[in-house]
């Protein structure tokens, strides 16, 4: 059984489609026992991170997260939520990842847009996440804050400078794409993340 | 940066793919999932669905369609067509929609943005202008074109933005069904003045309109609907030819 960590932040209807693509069995839940027997913890998220957080606390998830020692993916927000500081809303966050999230400066004459919206190659692959994934194939991504590239990057990506597409530390995973929008690709992450 | 998005746009009516010109003649062009999922392996970067339902029955039909859309779709889609609440982009959003645009509802009611965009993100919210060149200034355009208002397309653009929408579709109406391109320069004005991607709708006519807007016009996704439905030009094919130009898309 997969746990999709519920914590109020945003639609997580796609990520359940895609699973059920997959044939995966999850759940939708918050509660502690259900996620610490989850075979692999999702933290999925969209919307604003210091909120995210706020949410994670409340829920008093941070401390049952930080003991799995089975898989856990975070998506999106869900992956800022996993490293050290957002600058968004000036909120500390779980502090698995060593990396301090920032925010996208635009640069209109470049045409570089914030939010960073669409579709990037990833790059530097290094992990099982990414096995039969090809550098410079395509995933989608939505977001104004990203990861700076650090000891715990595991691709790379560039809006228009390297950021962390992907990171991992010990059982934990995180990625700043969608892998459930992200076509074929997409469902070959969660796959693979599923058999680790 | 990410690639140029091309965005097949389809129309759905009681629960029914159609595209006409300008709404007139519509032709049944098949089933709107089966026809999202031919698009997505073609190469599709998103789909964009767009009721144009004028029954109750109808909008009933198309939120059960979104459902199925979700199910069945593994890249982003966005939905529209008579959005005038937060209650039904909630609805829309619960179905499974990735986005949601709205146009003429946000005109009448501007904070209708900032409601949804404060709720749901906005990454969501995509504005859709329609506009038309009167005396010289591109004046924006309600219900299809029909309502002429007094707002103007560059400054009501800078509010949508303002407001907290997360991309603007901008369709000039004097070029939306011609197939003969698109106003390029305005578009490169629209982008230059916008912090926040712009997509490129109506007037697409063949694969140099659309590097053309996706270049000069530096828009930064196209959406087209004729061209596809009935098989003029496929996406694979067209991204080739937009690669072996310059641009940058994801083949």
């Amino acid at each position: 059984m997969i746990a999709v960590i519920d914590y109020k932040m945003g639609n997580i209807r796609s990520l359940g489609h895609a699973l059920q693509r997959l044939g995966a069995e999850w759940r939708l839940t918050a509660d502690t026992d259900e996620i610490a027997k989850a075979s692999h913890v999702i933290l999925p998220g969209v919307g604003n991170a210091a909120e995210a957080m706020a949410n994670l606390d409340r829920l008093r998830l941070p401390a049952t997260i930080l003991k799995i020692r089975r898989p856990v993916l975070g998506i999106c927000v869900g992956m800022q939520v996993m490293c050290r500081h957002t600058e968004e809303g000036d909120a500390h966050c779980m502090g698995i990842f060593d990396a301090k999230v920032r925010r996208f400066r635009e640069i209109p004459e470049r045409g570089i847009k914030v939010p960073n919206m669409g579709w990037s190659p990833l790059g530097n692959m290094e992990s099982k996440l990414f096995n039969d994934i090809r550098s410079g194939e395509y995933v989608y991504f939505v977001h104004s804050y990203y990861a700076p590239t650090c000891p715990d990057t595991i691709a790379t990506s560039r809006h228009p400078e390297l950021f962390s597409a992907a990171l991992k530390y010990e059982n934990f995973f995180g990625c700043q794409f969608h892998p459930e929008k992200s076509g074929e690709v997409g469902e070959r992450i969660l796959e693979n993340f599923l058999k680790i | 940066m990410p690639a140029k998005r091309i965005i097949p746009c389809l129309d759905v009516k009681e629960g029914r793919t159609v595209k006409g010109i300008h709404f007139e003649g519509l032709a049944d062009v098949g089933d709107p999932v089966e026809l999202g999922i031919r698009y997505a392996d073609e190469g599709a970067d998103e789909l964009v669905y767009l009721d144009i339902s004028a029954s109750r029955e109808g909008r009933n039909t198309f939120t059960s369609l979104v459902s199925r859309i979700a199910e069945n779709i593994n890249i982003p889609f966005t939905v529209g067509g008579g959005i005038s609440s937060v209650e039904d982009a909630a609805r829309l959003l619960e179905a499974g929609a990735d986005k949601i645009t709205v146009n003429s509802a946000a005109v009448a009611d501007p904070e209708l943005i900032t409601r949804i965009s404060s709720r749901y993100g906005r990454q969501f919210v995509v504005v859709a202008i329609d506009a038309r060149l009167i005396d010289g200034r591109r004046m924006v355009t309600t219900h299809g074109g029909s309502r002429l208002t007094d707002r103007e397309l560059f400054t009501w653009a800078k509010e949508v933005e303002e407001r907290g929408a997360g991309e603007i579709m901008f369709t000039s109406m004097d070029h939306d069904g011609t197939r003969k391109g698109y106003p390029c320069s305005t578009f490169a004005r629209l982008c230059d003045s916008l912090s926040i991607p712009v997509i490129a709708s109506g007037g697409a006519g063949s694969a140099q309109d659309i590097a053309e807007v996706l270049s000069v016009g530096k828009a930064d996704a196209a959406l087209a609907a004729s061209i596809f439905h009935y098989g003029e030009i496929t996406i694979n094919k067209l991204k080739r030819e937009l690669v072996d130009k310059g641009i940058y898309v994801r083949i």
